[in-house]
């Protein structure tokens, strides 16, 4: 399985060159990072060639590292049916550079693309309709970024004199709990296995 | 066996014999005091005396209208509490897919942002007099999703609530005895617009 893995991951390389910027195997999974303004390139290749027909398109999905200068990975999932395989490409993005989007080689991408550009804010170029997708009507924000708050900025609520639902500023009656579970008296800073990157 | 009868006689079903007490040997309520005045008056003048109060809170009670509201997972439970097993309509508790048609709202699920001015639309469409049972947590009180960005906290923020069950999901008994008490609350404080 690996070695499979370990030559379609060489000839991906070999064929693409420079865009690959690099690649790993880990759990028995091959991941690309490739270059963000040459995706939609890559996958075409995925797609097309014929030792990798990675047909069909499973997610994109992000992921936040606020950490970093170009903060947003933007992942794609594909399979293989023919092979039996399965491939993960990441490219790297910031809030106001777009990512080509991958509408014309795969319709499905429409709706993923509105998901990721809603939960984080990374902008698609190319793509025909960005609009957010699950949150609210006027949602401010991008909710799954790190430094959105989780209980958000908006309450909604019912008024009686003007008759309809109404918003508000966020105004909780039980404060957050941070549960420690080790000290009734004071905060502990233990790390639980696994979840060593929480704080970073 | 049954399966060959004999050809001069029709074959017909036996008569259901009822559950029998044991220790009587008759019919389980056969010597309920309540109904047994009541046979006794009605046998005795030929009809019965009672308020028009009781009257339309016991026609109210016995039907009941709900209005499918799913929204979560408390929603399986709902259908199981309608199915038969729990069976609820033997209390005149039916589902009606239609707001306009229905007496009760249970709002089965986490009601979020987004639906709540949906969820208002609809129960403002449901004619007087109109009842809402909460149903599980995240209908209570926002549940698991209390400090979330997009969850209402409680579905009484938005509509008025009658009766609240509890449970993540509450099980289709606890939620057909919620149903249960709704009808007592109906009949101790029914009212009649006049």
């Amino acid at each position: 399985m690996s070695a499979e893995l370990q030559a379609l991951s060489d000839h991906i390389a070999s064929s693409l060159g420079e865009v690959i910027e690099d690649r790993a195997i880990a759990y028995d999974e091959l991941t690309l990072v490739a270059r963000t303004e040459e995706i939609v390139r890559v996958v075409s290749f995925l797609r097309d060639d014929p030792q990798c027909r990675f047909v069909c398109f499973i997610d994109i999905c992000g992921a936040d590292y606020p950490a970093r200068e170009k903060r947003f990975d933007v992942v794609y999932h594909f399979l293989a049916p023919h092979h039996n395989r399965r491939i993960r490409v990441k490219v790297q993005t910031d809030e106001v550079t777009p990512v080509p989007s991958l509408i014309d080689l795969f319709p499905a991408a429409n709706w993923f693309e509105r998901e990721t550009y809603d939960m984080y804010g990374v902008l698609f170029s190319g793509h025909p309709d960005l609009r957010r997708l699950l949150t609210d009507y006027g949602f401010e924000g991008h909710p799954l970024r790190k430094d959105f708050p989780m209980t958000g900025y908006v309450e909604v609520r019912y008024d009686d004199g003007q008759g309809r639902v109404v918003y508000e500023p966020v105004k909780l009656n039980q404060e957050f709990r941070n549960f420690d579970f080790l000290s009734p008296w004071e905060g502990t800073d233990y790390v639980l296995p696994g979840d060593e990157k929480a704080k970073a | 066996m049954g399966l060959i009868t004999d050809n001069q006689s029709t074959l017909v079903a036996p008569a259901p014999r009822g559950i029998i007490d044991p220790n009587t040997g008759k019919p389980v309520g056969s010597n309920d005091p309540y109904f047994v005045s009541i046979n006794d008056e009605l046998s005795d003048k030929g009809f019965l005396v009672t308020s028009t109060e009781d009257l339309i809170t016991w026609a109210r009670t016995g039907s009941l209208m709900w209005m499918t509201f799913g929204l979560a997972c408390c929603a399986v439970e709902m259908m199981q509490m309608s199915m038969p097993r729990y069976d609820v309509e033997r209390f005149g508790f039916a589902p009606r897919a239609s707001p306009r048609q229905s007496d009760v709202m249970i709002v089965a699920g986490t009601l979020t942002n987004k639906m709540a001015p949906a969820l208002r639309k609809v129960y403002d469409q449901m004619p007087e007099p109109r009842y809402v049972i909460s149903m599980g947590s995240c209908a209570n009180g926002g549940g698991y999703y209390h400090y979330s960005y997009s969850v209402v906290r409680g579905c009484d923020r938005i509509v008025p609530v009658d009766i609240y069950v509890p449970g993540c999901p509450p099980t289709a008994e606890a939620l057909l005895y919620g149903v249960l008490l709704l009808q007592k609350k109906i009949r101790r404080t029914g009212t009649i617009e006049r």
